[in-house]
């Protein structure tokens, strides 16, 4: 095994990206992985951004990424998207959520929210675009929508040797068990 | 068996592997999830105390008996343990004691970001470092053979990415320790003066011994690569600095931090060209070893302010800068925390706000974001329990000068059990007239909800009595006391514009559960909370004034066209925006 990867997970307090990098780390963990993964709590969770990094490979030391480091960000929200983005290599993916979730400064009326953001960086780079909260909704619950963004991030890296399915059995609650899967895979597809 | 655990998560493996089976601590971010992890072992008899004091004191009245304790808390509560920590140095113990401290550089969720470090030796107690998950289980388990060896407490040092990073962990068994026997021993124990003399003198034999120890130990390891250049480091930032400098560097790692192991810091430092030293915050190993006569570079180079990363290091020390993708900073707008939709503190700080004259010494926990833009309703925080106490400075000196100031103290529940109390104490022992505003939400809210001492549950899910904050305040002798639901905004300033006339102490108790508490069922009966209705938005009626979006809430946004917009999604219909509007546009849906 002489793979590594870096993987950045960025969005907003509440979206469930403690859970999708929770799944993701227990399925590297298991094909053998060194593994490590960052989050930071507290005040963040109020509402305000929310970044959890994901670490793998035959050693891994620091449990952070560096600037220009991530082989892949997985933007739950835009604008979060941009916040991160020195954070990707050069040659990097980017997975982005086409949705919004306005800051209070938007909603006070202090500031706008940006926009063309996913436009300013399809220029700079390739961009996989989905709108996963629409994609969950069909499926049937906005909440899978960590899930389908999982599925992409799993898709766009090629980590297809570990059974996924199986981390999400494992992770989630029984009755949500099935309704996860079929956002997975939706979220693979879309990424091809 | 292996598994992917955080740091604090492997401490609480590590107390459990190593027999212990008494742990106190009082919740406190990067520390909280150790208590919530050891918990989960019924072998260990755990416990949130009201404050950090309490929970250290416990852990040494466990110790002296003879159990394997544990205490733990985030960095600035140790200031607030400091008392017996300073004293539990000179006595020892009998159990192995480990306290636990969750430093916070970068502040993530902090007030300062002061360096534990240095503690350790103000204090003059071992301190371990551990640098990933699989080292805070093994350093924890070491410390308690450490302790119970030297007859000393440990200091058990971690910091945020240490706290809340993952990494694999090798799980072992528990091992079986018998509590030891306790001997009355009074020269031990009592650290009164004629005992203290002789304990001191103990105290510093001991820490020769760990120096030697220091020097030997394994935790102090060394790793010969190119010997061009050495460095020595401790706790992540021997992480980050391998990441960066990989094979290329020699590293001396220290995980036994206090006593320094002199001897081989030097051996280390003759055998390389360059030395670096790199660490977080403080140049607490740097100022050790420039004293010893050698040169090394630190704190010229690497910043003694805010989180360490490995690109500061590579970039200060090699000079090296990552080719990154240029981001645009007009496309990003902030995301400062907030107070959630349906916070039950909302309707208090937009009533604080409207008021002229009027100083809010605030206090630690969410409420604190009543100081965030647009309530702003909130001057000072200093630390737990500062608000009544600071408050009631603020008012004598505003009194005793002639200035015609009304101080409101705004406190939440499990602050107020830690230490705002003895602030209240203050006021009504000393005829102050600053009006104390208590938040009781029911839980503790900012840490991820924890139970306290008002919320009738323990630590370890047991039904427990609930102490009465009405009745401590009446014991006190505050005569005027009001318990008020903050989601009626009449109620609410009702008993606001009344503390503005009285002069005498008062205390506000505003009293709903938390809007993310997972409230046992008595609890959603006695307020309802089943079978609340959201609001909506009656476009007709709404003359676009952003009333509403004085309030805060994430849930309510603006619309040039529209006017006010409710996200079904967020609203939990607490009412507090439906009063606000002047136009009645803001109704129940359904209704
Ligand atoms: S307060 Fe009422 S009228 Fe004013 S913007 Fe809000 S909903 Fe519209
Ligand atoms: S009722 Fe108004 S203030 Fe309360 S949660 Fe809903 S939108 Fe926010």
């Amino acid at each position: 095994m002489t793979e590594k990867g870096n993987i950045l997970l960025v969005g907003v307090g509440g979206q469930g990206i403690i859970l999708a990098s929770k799944i993701l780390s227990k399925g590297l963990l298991d094909a053998g992985y060194d593994v490590k993964m960052s989050e930071v709590h507290g005040m963040a969770q109020r509402g305000g951004s929310v970044t959890t990094q994901v670490r793998y490979g035959e050693k891994v030391y620091s449990p952070i990424i560096g600037k220009g480091q991530a082989d892949i960000i997985v933007a739950f929200e835009k604008m979060e998207a941009m916040r991160w983005i020195d954070y990707l290599k050069p040659n990097g993916k980017l997975v982005i959520n086409d949705y919004e979730i306005p800051s209070v400064p938007i909603l006070v009326g202090k500031d706008e929210y940006p926009k063309d953001i996913i436009k300013e960086l399809e220029h700079k780079l390739d961009v996989i675009k989905l709108k996963a909260a629409e994609v969950a909704k069909e499926i049937g619950n906005i909440k899978t929508q960590n899930i389908v963004m999982l599925g992409c991030l799993v898709e766009a890296l090629g980590l297809n040797e570990i059974d996924w399915e199986q981390k999400i059995k494992e992770l989630v609650k029984g009755k949500y068990v099935d309704i996860n899967i079929k956002a997975f895979n939706k979220g693979k597809q879309l990424a091809r | 068996m292996k598994e992917l655990l955080t740091g604090n998560e492997a401490v609480a493996r590590g107390a459990y592997e190593a027999g212990v089976t008494v742990a106190s601590a009082y919740p406190g971010t990067p520390s909280t999830e150790i208590l919530e992890n050891v918990a989960k072992y019924k072998e260990i008899y755990s416990e949130w105390a009201p404050n950090e004091k309490v929970a250290l004191e416990v852990s040494i009245g466990a110790s002296i008996a003879g159990a394997r304790s544990l205490a733990a808390m985030k960095h600035v509560g140790v200031n607030v343990a400091a008392d017996p920590l300073f004293t539990v140095a000179y006595t020892g113990v009998n159990g192995g004691l480990v306290l636990v401290t969750a430093d916070d550089p970068g502040m993530h969720s902090s007030q300062n970001e002061q360096d534990n470090r240095n503690y350790a030796k103000f204090a003059k107690i071992p301190m371990l470092e551990p640098s990933d998950s699989q080292e805070a289980k093994e350093f924890t388990k070491i410390a308690y053979k450490i302790s119970e060896e030297f007859d000393v407490p440990i200091l058990l040092r971690l910091t945020t990415r240490i706290c809340h990073s993952k990494g694999i962990v090798e799980l072992e068994d528990r091992e079986q320790v018998e509590i030891k026997e306790y001997v009355k021993n009074i020269p031990k124990y009592v650290a009164t003066p004629a005992n203290g003399r002789k304990l001191h003198v103990k105290l510093e034999e001991k820490l020769k011994k760990l120096e030697e120890f220091s020097n030997n130990t394994s935790l102090n390891k060394v790793e010969w690569y190119d010997k061009k250049i050495g460095i020595i480091t401790s706790s992540v930032s021997y992480q980050y600095a391998k990441e960066v400098f990989g094979d290329n560097a020699s590293y001396l790692k220290l995980g036994f931090t206090y006593p320094l192991p002199k001897e081989k810091i030097k051996k280390f430092a003759n055998e390389v060209e360059k030395l670096y030293v790199i660490e977080e915050l403080d140049p607490y190993l740097e100022t050790e070893i420039k004293a010893m006569g050698i040169e090394v570079i630190g704190k010229e180079l690497i910043p003694r302010v805010g989180e360490l990363n490995p690109d500061i290091i590579a970039k200060t020390l090699l000079g090296e800068n990552k080719e990154v993708i240029e981001k645009n900073e007009e496309k990003v707008v902030g995301r400062p925390p907030t107070m959630c939709a349906g916070c039950p503190h909302r309707g208090l700080f937009y009533e604080l706000s409207k008021k002229k004259n009027v100083v809010v010494t605030g206090d630690i926990g969410c409420y604190t974001l009543g100081s965030a833009p647009p309530l702003e309703a909130m001057d000072t925080c200093i630390c737990m329990g500062a608000s009544i106490s600071a408050g009631h400075g603020f008012s004598k000196a505003a009194q005793v000068n002639g200035r015609e100031t009304k101080v409101f103290s705004v406190i939440g529940d499990s602050t107020f059990f830690h230490s705002g109390i003895t602030g209240l104490i203050d006021i009504v022992y000393n005829k102050g007239n600053a009006a104390t505003i208590i938040l009781d939400n029911r839980i503790t809210g900012m840490t991820g909800h924890q139970h306290n001492p008002g919320t009738g549950y323990t630590l370890m899910g047991e039904v427990t009595n609930e102490i009465d904050i009405v009745k401590i305040c009446e014991a006190i002798g505050v005569k005027h006391i009001e318990v008020i639901n903050p989601l009626n905004l009449k109620e609410t300033k009702a008993a606001i514009d009344k503390a503005m006339e009285v002069d005498e102490p008062m205390v506000i108790i505003t009293k709903w559960p938390c809007v993310l508490k997972k409230s046992p069922n008595e609890e959603i009966e006695e307020y309802g909370l089943a079978d609340r209705k959201i609001c909506e938005v009656d476009q007709d009626k709404c003359k676009k004034c952003k009333m509403c979006l004085k309030v805060g809430c994430p849930a309510i946004s603006f619309d040039s066209e529209k006017g006010a917009i409710i996200d079904d999604t967020m609203c939990v219909g607490c009412d507090v925006c439906l009063q606000v509007c002047p136009f009645d546009a803001i109704v129940k849906v359904g209704e």
